[in-house]
């Protein structure tokens, strides 16, 4: 008889589930890195310019977003290829920006309006009349908190 | 064949792999956070204010036409790259050039686009007018206080942003149909 003795016994063991949760935050954390928290889905190409002289925009409840750049390609059928504007999930004309502020504005204590920053999503290819139109929109609302995002450029 | 009794896997390692990995992305992820240029839009008037006098020493005349090409003080072609430069000179001279102002606090830069502009090429423009008030104030900080500007109490910053005020406006864009 060997001096290892075999072990007679037939039924497998069963399987440890102890590292199942181990599993499970795995996945949890690959999501959370994943994921990119966004409010609204864009509808049109924006490739921002770069600039230097950047401020990080704080306040993440007090920004209202704009964004203006061609339709994306899915939209260009319906809305050819000239830049628009997208307020929040659909798209705008300067006019409708005096609503969308009055909407933005309702949802924060009056107190407070003056925080508000209007984030600026603009393509650089875009034309400065279009801006215009809508800066002159937001200086009649009277809200002229405004940041134009761009990507830091190096040195 | 012999029946071979299957090894229970050890487990206890798992939460450490875990853990690891949960590490190793809590420290390479930079969450995502927009950053732009700040800017405060004038307030709205409904009739124009008095056109400013475009030749007086104290304003810097900064124009970009529908080209994308930019004119200071009417010279054309004048270069992006040198814009903050002369922006700073024009700001600091103190009035010991004739041709540019008085002092800072008379000082003003006057922005015109066309409606034909690339807005790439606004920015850019926007962007080295903004560097060169930044690097005054970041220059007088060090001067008077031997820090960085950004680490000033608002009182200092302040301070420095009335001697050195931010005159920067938007003149009505041109507009060729």
């Amino acid at each position: 008889m060997s001096k290892f003795k075999k072990n007679k016994k037939k039924d497998a063991p069963g399987i440890t589930t102890a590292s199942l949760p181990d599993i499970v935050f795995m996945l949890l954390c690959f999501f959370m890195v994943v994921t990119k928290m966004r409010d609204a889905d864009v509808k049109v190409r924006v490739r921002i310019p770069q600039a230097t002289e950047l401020q990080k925009l704080e306040k993440k409840s007090m920004v209202s977003h704009i964004f203006i750049g061609p339709p994306s390609p899915v939209y260009q059928a319906q809305f050819g290829s000239a830049p628009k504007i997208q307020l929040n999930d659909a798209f705008a004309k300067p006019e409708d920006i005096m609503q969308f502020v009055n909407v933005e504005r309702s949802a924060i204590n009056p107190e407070r309006h003056n925080e508000m920053t209007c984030a600026m999503k603009i393509d650089g290819e875009v034309k400065m009349g279009l801006i215009t139109d809508v800066k002159t929109e937001l200086r009649k609302a009277n809200f002229r908190r405004v940041s134009y995002l761009a990507n830091k450029r190096a040195q | 064949m012999a029946e071979r009794q299957i090894p229970e896997i050890n487990a206890g390692s798992m939460a450490d792999i875990a853990f690891l990995l949960l590490v190793f992305f809590l420290v390479t992820t930079t969450i995502q956070t927009d950053s732009g240029l700040q800017v405060t839009l004038p307030q709205w008037v409904d009739e124009p204010l008095d056109p400013q006098d475009k030749n007086s020493r104290n304003v810097l005349e900064v124009v970009i036409n529908g080209a994308n090409q930019l004119a200071v003080e009417g010279e054309p072609g004048f270069p992006v790259e040198s814009l903050k430069e002369k922006a700073i000179r024009f700001i600091t001279n103190n009035g010991s050039d004739p041709t540019m102002s008085d002092n800072p606090k008379a000082a003003v830069i006057s922005l015109q686009n066309d409606d034909g502009t690339d807005y790439s090429t606004y920015l850019g423009v926007y962007n080295e007018l903004e560097a060169a008030y930044n690097a005054i104030w970041e220059s007088e900080a060090q001067r008077r206080f031997g820090r960085p500007y950004q680490t000033l109490e608002k009182e200092d910053r302040m301070a420095i942003r009335e001697d050195y005020p931010k005159f920067l406006s938007e003149a009505e864009p041109t507009r060729f149909d």
